[in-house]
């Protein structure tokens, strides 16, 4: 029996997370998500969880991926500020390859900006915040259904290709409330443990990319660490060769599986004149607007992000004169779409900033000045 | 081929990971040693051991040993040593760290996990300097001495970590020095067998740079500084604080039993909810 | 259709609350959509905080009130601040204990607003002898008055949403909410 619940977007993701098996919360208070946090301190010990308020984010992010090698699923919710403070443990994560889930609902920035109003600044913090090369998957719900369900997704991904997942959420998400449905056959991916040998390798150079990982206490005797390791996980820094095969695998497991990881969602883009391209809250004016207009407008919401579903958008736009991306910065994923485009069509940014959603009028004055029939 | 004297410790470690990266004369082997003496005389389960470290030379240390190792950030040993524990609390974690690592850039992070009081066993080893980037003084630098980054010494009060973690809420809390290993040994016994937060400070030389900055340029003449330099706590208590100016004080800070952080959220779960915490759950199908 | 509606008041008088039920009551009971909103931050805590729902037949996508059809104030900061975003023809409810719509009066008569008097802080204090059911009182009322929701989906969110052992009180709130107002 599916249950329904009229309820925030910040509890739909802490009921989405503990769906998933999530068994390890570690955060620290930040609006607007301090509701994951404060429902998860509610929720995880009903269901044998361990919740951790912990001293800052930088902790927080160490401690899920200890709680991840400790054998749960981990998670931490934060925002700008906070993801900020993370990205040198996340950079961690993506080198150890440790699954955990980084929920981040953003808000007015940078720094201590617009701590209660709706941004969408940190999609290159998710994209390059931590220094160096990787590739991270990200989601960004449009509505509090889809926070629950895209924060399931999340952990099934990080499980799926063992690497850090991003939820780009947003104030207007995390915030209003709505109905979720939440099913009772909710497909979860369990983590696998690998055969006990002598020849196991922890971080193997597999085709696929994704080698079964052990808990500590399994007796697995592995070593992990953020120096560039062999396939046993031992530091092997000066060697250029080591290197490049690790840093290539981990970036080639989610690239190669694009085509798995990518979601987009559209609507009468075939025959469109303008293509309106937009992800998380945005997403509802842009519908709002596609509708009540009578131009020939199609529109893609991109479910992923990260990594950008370039050719899908590529595909979508490709008769349409006009690209109109509609975001909550300057220009984040305009770029991406641009670069996808491959100047086939002009692309086109609507940056809104300032902390309110763009309403559908102002995307509709937007239209009119591109023209079109 | 010489025959050599096997070290008894080394079924303990990663062969395949030897020759370590220490300097001649470095503390970390005897500490090694010291800490694997105290674990069998603790008679606790090797293979149950997780060790977690940040980075440093001292954090190197869990990379030779033959155990569950998470060699983490600069600093960060501590947060991931806390989801580490919190999600499997029978594993035995233990954190090498070291006087940067722990008290520099991971001071917050040492503060509060004494105050949580959460079952790790913490070795310190203070060396005085920053060794792995080449000599630049510490937040445990004496006054007066020199590094790469203090060309006409340092102009700063030192932390005395045993006692900042003590005032922190750590129920065990030592300090001793390479030069005194069998009160070294008790001292991480006792660490380890403590239900709590334990902190075991070793003062240690770093003859090649520290030494080498402070015109102590052999291990030996390290040594015979820090022996010299020794004050037991019970002697020092009665001494004043113009007397114990460049002094080591060794000995116990803490050793008092209270609520383990771990146990608490175990408690939670089980007398309100009649659910024990789970372990290795990623794992499974259904919860 | 698609309707609007704005609760304003006093941080702590549970405005937020009757803006939930007010959304449970549409989407889990009636078949409808809804989508609930409110101010944060300092705003929330101040004399003016708001909660707003929006309740369609279909979907609702923009999910911000713009201009509401229906205003509801508890407070006359409330009311005074957030009446000018009120529809032509729009619904003004007050609770005319903590407002006074004299200060209104000519934007209400400009943009012909309906106007309805619910005295449910008196009515909490008064018949249920709780004040802090007002904002239930005041669901009452908004039901009866502008029929957005049903009463007896309104009766079934209040039952979920209110504390365990609360629910005699707050149906009565209710209740007496509901008869307040003749239509």
């Amino acid at each position: 029996m599916a249950e329904e619940f009229f309820i925030q977007g910040n509890e739909a993701c802490a009921k989405g997370a503990i769906a998933a098996g999530c068994r390890f919360f570690a955060g620290y208070p930040i609006t607007p998500s301090t509701e994951v946090a404060e429902t998860l301190a509610r929720e995880l010990p009903k269901v044998g969880g361990s919740f951790v308020q912990m001293e800052d984010e930088i902790a927080s992010a160490g401690a899920i991926i200890g709680g991840s090698w400790g054998g749960a699923k981990s998670m931490t919710a934060t925002s700008g500020p906070g993801i900020s403070l993370m990205q040198e443990n996340i950079g961690y994560a993506f080198i150890s390859e440790t699954p955990i889930v980084i929920v981040d609902v953003q808000r007015g920035s940078p720094s201590t900006a617009q701590p209660t109003m709706a941004a969408q600044g940190d999609m290159m913090q998710a994209r390059w915040g931590s220094h160096g090369d990787y590739e991270p998957i990200a989601l960004s719900p449009s509505s509090v259904q889809e926070f629950f369900d895209f924060t399931i997704k999340a952990f099934n991904l990080a499980e799926e290709y063992r690497c850090p997942v991003f939820v780009m959420a947003d104030e207007v998400i995390g915030h209003m409330r709505e109905k979720i449905v939440v099913d009772d056959d909710i497909e979860i991916v369990a983590r696998k443990r690998p055969e006990m040998s002598d020849d196991y390798l922890p971080f193997e150079n597999i085709e696929n990319g994704t080698t079964p990982m052990p808990a500590f206490g399994d007796g697995f005797n592995i070593h992990v660490t953020g120096l560039t390791h062999d396939e046993r996980g031992y530091p092997d820094t000066n060697n250029p060769e080591t290197h490049d095969k690790l840093i290539q695998r981990i970036c080639d497991k989610v690239l190669n599986n694009k085509d798995k990881i990518c979601s987009v969602k559209s609507e009468g883009c075939e025959d469109a004149d303008i293509v309106i391209v937009s992800y998380g809250a945005p997403v509802r004016s842009v519908v709002e607007a596609v509708n009540r207009s009578d131009k020939k407008i199609g529109y893609i919401k991109i479910d992923t992000p990260w990594p950008f579903p370039d050719e899908e958008v590529a595909k979508l736009t490709a008769n349409a004169k006009d690209v109109l991306v509609v975001e909550m910065n300057l220009g984040q994923m305009y770029y991406e779409v641009d670069r996808a485009c491959k100047r086939n069509s002009n692309v086109h940014l609507m940056g809104v900033i300032g902390g309110l959603l763009p309403t559908p009028d102002e995307i509709l004055e937007q239209i009119d000045r591109l023209g079109g029939n | 081929m010489s025959e050599q004297k096997q070290n008894r410790f080394l079924p303990y470690m990663r062969e395949d990971r030897l020759p370590h990266i220490f300097c001649p004369g470095c503390g970390n082997g005897a500490i090694i040693n010291a800490f694997l003496a105290a674990m069998e005389k603790a008679e606790m389960d090797f293979d149950n051991i997780a060790m977690v470290s940040g980075i440093g030379c001292s954090s190197r240390i869990p990379g030779y040993l033959k155990c569950d190792s998470l060699h983490t950030t600069h600093g960060r040993a501590l947060s991931f040593a806390t989801g580490l524990k919190t999600a499997n609390k029978d594993l035995d974690v233990v954190v090498f760290t070291g006087d940067g690592d722990a008290a520099s850039i991971g001071g917050n992070h040492l503060i509060h996990a004494a105050r949580r009081n959460i079952n790790l066993t913490v070795i310190c080893i203070n060396n005085n300097i920053y060794g792995m980037t080449g000599g630049q003084i510490s937040p445990t630098s004496p006054k007066g001495s020199f590094g790469t980054t203090a060309p006409y010494g340092n102009q700063d009060a030192p932390f005395k970590l045993a006692e900042l973690v003590a005032a922190a809420g750590a129920t065990y809390s030592a300090r001793w020095t390479t030069v005194q290993i069998e009160n070294l040994v008790l001292a991480i016994k006792e660490g380890l067998q403590n239900p709590g937060f334990s902190f075991i400070e070793v003062a240690t030389q770093c003859p090649t740079y520290f030494g080498r900055k402070n015109k102590l340029k052999t291990p030996t003449a390290m040594a015979a500084v820090m022996k010299a330099n020794t004050v037991f706590k019970s002697a020092a208590d009665r001494m004043r604080p113009k007397e114990l100016e460049g002094k080591i004080v060794v000995g116990e800070f803490a050793n008092a039993q209270r609520d383990e952080f771990t146990q608490n959220i175990d408690k939670i779960s089980v007398e309100k909810f009649g659910k024990k915490t789970l372990i290795n759950s990623a794992y499974e199908e259904e919860l | 259709m698609r309707t609007e509606i704005r609760i304003c008041g006093f941080g702590g008088q549970g405005i937020i609350l009757a803006g939930i039920i007010l959304g449970k009551s549409a989407s889990l009971f009636d078949g409808k959509e809804a989508v609930q909103t409110q101010s944060y931050g300092p705003e929330a805590r101040g004399g003016a905080s708001k909660c707003e729902v929006v309740i369609s037949d279909t979907s609702v996508d923009y999910p911000k009130v713009q201009s509401p059809d229906i205003l509801v104030a508890m407070s006359n900061e409330a009311l005074m601040k957030y009446i000018v975003d009120l529809k032509d023809e729009g619904t003004l409810i007050v609770d005319p204990t903590t407002t006074d719509v004299e200060d209104v009066k000519e934007f209400i008569d400009e943009h012909n607003i309906k106007v309805y008097e619910a005295p449910a802080t008196k009515t909490a204090t008064d018949e249920i002898g709780l004040k802090i059911v007002a904002n239930i009182v005041m669901v009452g009322a908004i039901t009866k008055i502008t029929e957005v929701i049903s009463k007896e989906a309104a009766i079934k969110a209040i039952e979920a949403s209110v504390p365990k052992g609360t629910e005699e009180k707050n149906i009565a709130a209710f209740e007496a909410g509901y008869a307040l107002v003749e239509k």
